[in-house]
């Protein structure tokens, strides 16, 4: 990195960006999932799951992985603690 | 003799197909083998002049494939290497005049003429990319480290395992090693990770191959150019041998050793 990237706090790590630029695209174009399907995707889930048990929906993930040249849905839930009573 | 073929198709334009094939084919021929390469790009052909050839084109592949001239008589033979063939592609037509059974009608009718049918594929993904992969036994995916290219080839393997033509080999074209120990240059394991293809060769950017194609000789002459090493190693590997990848790091030359010694760049 330059002296004047670093001074103005550049970063010239492009390939860094392009891969991750990347990552996002081909996932896009395999699947055919854009950003608004999967927050409509992640509603949905968060409505079905709250009928039955509570969950901290501020701390839900759904990502799409990749494995090889197949992706896959991955949604990380956490449930809430149920405050318990104690009984003696 | 059963030939197999073998295609070679990118999506993007300009990542380097004709220049593969062109150098793949002298290197396979320069081993011995007979080879025969197809320019499918019709309407826009080039491989004619990349090889070199282009003066002694008198039928093409429509012609063949119209019956206005025998299959040999549209084989140009190579000047340098008495067993490599040129089928050029027709200038004057369009990607319509061709279907994929024609194409695979013709490919088959060459099998048993020599060892290796490589064809060249026009850019995109339409009529012409079809025409291209319909004979193949094996496809070769080429791109550069770019993101464009890299997006192109993504789409390419998606649709060639739709057509159940099999997971293709990826050749990644015009490395170059100074941006990518910059990190300004996505690296050959970058491209790999995010393709999950076979690799089947990784080639250096080389100015030589501009000289090579003013010049109508493919790459693979050259002995000193890292390009050709690549290219004769991506032959060989076609052929089933166990070839290691090159070091692009690292060129070990003298003047490379001293300014590394010396620190300078």
């Amino acid at each position: 990195m330059g002296l004047f990237d670093r001074v103005v706090g550049r970063n010239t790590r492009s390939a860094e960006s392009a891969k991750e630029r990347l990552r996002l695209i081909l996932i896009h174009d395999r699947t055919d999932i854009t950003q608004d399907v999967l927050e409509a995707l992640k509603d949905d889930l968060l409505a079905t799951i709250s009928r039955h048990v509570e969950i901290d929906s501020t701390a839900v993930r759904i990502d799409i992985t990749r494995e090889g040249r197949s992706q896959r849905l991955l949604a990380d839930i956490p449930l809430k603690n149920v405050t318990r009573r104690r009984t003696g | 003799m059963s030939a197999q073929v073998v295609t070679v198709t990118s999506g993007k334009g300009g990542v380097g197909k004709t220049t593969a094939v062109a150098s793949i084919g002298v290197a396979l021929a320069a081993e011995g083998q007979k080879v025969v390469c197809i320019d499918a790009d019709i309407g826009l052909r080039n491989l004619d002049v990349v090889m070199g050839l282009e003066n002694r084109i008198v039928y093409d592949l429509v012609d063949a494939i119209e019956g206005r001239c025998r299959l040999k008589q549209a084989m140009i033979r190579d000047k340098r290497l008495p067993e490599l063939y040129l089928i050029p592609a027709a200038q004057t037509r369009d990607k319509s005049a061709v279907s994929p059974t024609d194409m695979t009608r013709l490919c088959d009718e060459l099998r048993a003429e020599c060892d290796w049918i490589l064809v060249d594929s026009p850019a995109g993904i339409e009529r012409g990319f079809r025409n291209a992969i319909a004979p193949a036994d094996r496809v070769i995916v080429i791109t550069n480290p770019e993101v464009s290219a890299v997006r192109d080839a993504d789409r390419v393997v998606g649709l060639l395992e739709a057509e159940g033509k099999g997971a293709p080999s990826l050749i990644i074209n015009r490395l170059n090693p100074r941006m990518i120990k910059h990190y300004d240059m996505l690296s050959a394991e970058d491209v790999l990770d995010l393709l999950a293809i076979r690799l089947i060769g990784i080639v250096p950017e080389d100015e030589s191959v501009i000289i090579a194609t003013n010049r109508g000789s493919p790459i693979s002459f050259e002995s000193k150019s890292k390009a050709g090493q690549a290219f004769r190693n991506i032959a060989r590997r076609l052929k089933g041998e166990e070839v290691p990848f090159m070091d692009l790091e690292n060129h070990g030359g003298l003047l490379d050793r001293l300014t590394r010694l010396t620190g300078r760049r």
